[in-house]
């Protein structure tokens, strides 16, 4: 079960959500890829799909430019073939095309080179330079940098950056946080098939709206919660009594990042024990149990490292709390 | 010693295997793009390859005979089946065709289904992609499917002998031809025909085990 409404304007928007959410199918039905049972899906005041008006334009009349986790270049031909097989224009505007784009991208002398001889990110690259050869007039990506290895990954992303140029709308399908983050303006956090909120970035990842938006940004810290008075609420998981502001009357939910647990003193404070220390690479991350389940507190490797048994006293900033009703 | 039964044999099953590629190319494609009701279009077209060939020619007789709507019509252009060489070639097609389009269907649900995608969105007409993408892309399929075919239509019995007969120098092929053979009793013969053919189908096969390979790699 898929529905979804949502409006896109000249920025780079962000299906956010986990595998299985409906992000990719919802992705497909704008590229026409799909056909949604019943709907409207309208680009620039053209209408690509309408079911009450019977209105389903094919994929090839949709002009999307669809970027796909494994870049479906055509394997029997090569990068110059896969770029003007698919570019737009008379037979001198492809080459110009091909020329232009082989160059942008940094794919001159692969021009006879076979897909599958292409590393990841000479892949997406040609993918690109397909899509910008085409008639394409908004983008789709669908997880454009999950299949590429992490140093890859920062390397390319100014590259997309450079592709958004080029188009009014993006919209992205990603599980990852650091890609939403560093590359939508706008993001709608999607579960079970629904946009459960939508926001800007900064605003979906400081102050996560939703549960599944909590999760997905990468708060580790999650529990049950229920409102006892104005400015006191129970975490259930957790067993503790914490103070906050404008706690709403339907509080379901407490979560608080791992990095936002300090050690000064002022209120929520609470005794903890350590139960296990996992050493990262630039931090240390320490779970501790106080009265219930345990919490993960996120420790500078500056500091002592500190020892399983260990009684620590710890701060639940009230003002880093996430309080959420859904 | 005649080599009618030779001719008739490659001739039969040349002019099937056209007919099974292009039907089975196109049978498989389309298949593999129904939304639904795709399970009853693949039995049917399985059946030949599911019940016993004499069955099959049976049917065969039965559709295309005098007697049928089908044969009725037929007659009024003078048009007969039955015990000609056009029934050998049928009777060939029909047996041959689950093969190549069973190993074509398999060949085009291998790839990758967002290749056609990316070229939808791309704007490539569906002609196009089939033509150049989806083709090319499963040739050694294709080619595997083919042979399967040829060989199946050159080997054919069953349906043959009942639909087409076995009439010399009409509907004698190899394999009619060697079963008449021992059927009167000259070993001799049936034993020369036996060889030769054996001799034609294992050279043929080589030759085709060197060329899927040669397609396989030679891509780049």
């Amino acid at each position: 079960m898929l529905a979804v409404e949502f409006s896109v304007c000249d920025e780079v928007f962000a299906l956010f959500g986990a595998s299985g959410c409906g992000k990719s199918m919802t992705l497909k039905c704008i590229a026409g890829i799909e056909t949604p049972d019943e709907g409207r899906i309208v680009l620039n005041g053209r209408t690509l799909y309408d079911s009450e008006r019977k209105i389903n334009l094919p994929p090839q009349l949709r002009h999307a430019g669809y970027l796909f986790q494994n870049y479906a270049l055509f394997p029997n031909m090569t990068v110059a073939e896969n770029i003007l097989f698919a570019a737009h224009g008379t037979p001198d505007e492809k080459l110009s095309r091909l020329r232009e784009n082989l160059a942008r991208f940094n794919l001159e002398g692969l021009e006879k080179v076979y897909p599958d001889k292409l590393s990841g990110g000479q892949a997406q690259r040609v993918a690109f330079a397909r899509i910008l050869s085409s008639h394409a007039e908004f983008l789709l990506l669908d997880e454009p940098l999950s299949a590429l290895d992490n140093f890859l990954r920062r390397r390319l992303e100014p590259e997309l950056a450079e592709v958004f140029k080029f188009y009014g709308v993006e919209i992205l399908v990603s599980h990852d946080g650091g890609e939403v983050f560093r590359l939508a303006n706008k993001v709608a956090v999607m579960n079970a098939g629904k946009v459960e909120a939508i926001g800007t970035a900064q605003e979906i990842f400081k102050r996560p709206p939703t549960l599944t938006a909590a999760r997905l940004t990468g708060c580790r810290n999650i529990s049950a919660a229920r409102k006892i008075s104005d400015d006191k609420f129970f975490a259930e998981d957790w067993g503790l009594t914490l103070t906050a502001q404008k706690i709403p009357d339907d509080l379901r939910f407490a979560g608080i990042r791992e990095d936002s647990l300090s050690t000064d003193a002022d209120e929520n404070i609470f005794p903890f024990e350590v139960v296990r220390v996992v050493e990262d690479i630039t931090a240390f991350d320490v779970f501790v149990r106080g009265e219930g389940a345990p919490l993960v507190w996120r420790t500078e490797k500056s500091q002592r490292k500190p020892k399983v048994g260990d009684e620590i006293f710890l701060r639940l900033p009230s003002e880093k709390i996430f309080l959420l009703n859904r | 010693m005649e080599i009618n039964p030779l001719l008739i044999t490659l001739k039969t099953s040349a002019v099937a295997t056209v007919i099974t590629f292009f039907a089975g190319i196109f049978l498989a494609y389309v298949v593999c793009n129904m939304k639904r009701g795709k399970s009853p279009v693949d039995a049917i077209i399985m059946l030949p390859l599911v019940l016993p060939p004499t069955v099959a020619g049976f049917f065969l007789l039965l559709v295309f005979g005098k007697r049928s709507a089908f044969g009725q019509f037929m007659l009024q252009f003078d048009i007969t089946f039955v015990f000609t060489w056009k029934a050998a070639v049928i009777a060939a097609a029909v047996v041959a065709l689950p093969l190549m389009y069973r190993t074509t269907r398999g060949a085009f649900e291998q790839l990758d289904p967002n290749i056609i995608s990316a070229a939808r969105t791309l704007g490539v007409s569906e002609s196009k992609i089939f033509w150049r993408i989806v083709l090319p892309n499963e040739r050694a399929g294709i080619l595997a499917g083919t042979v399967l075919a040829f060989t199946r239509a050159a080997g054919e019995f069953g349906a043959t002998i009942i639909f087409a007969g076995n009439v010399p120098g009409v509907t004698q092929t190899m394999s009619t031809a060697i079963y008449a053979a021992v059927q009167a009793n000259d070993y001799d013969m049936a034993f020369k025909w036996a060889i030769l053919w054996a001799i034609l189908l294992a050279t043929f096969s080589m030759v085709f085990i060197f060329a899927m390979n040669a397609v396989i790699k030679g891509r780049h």
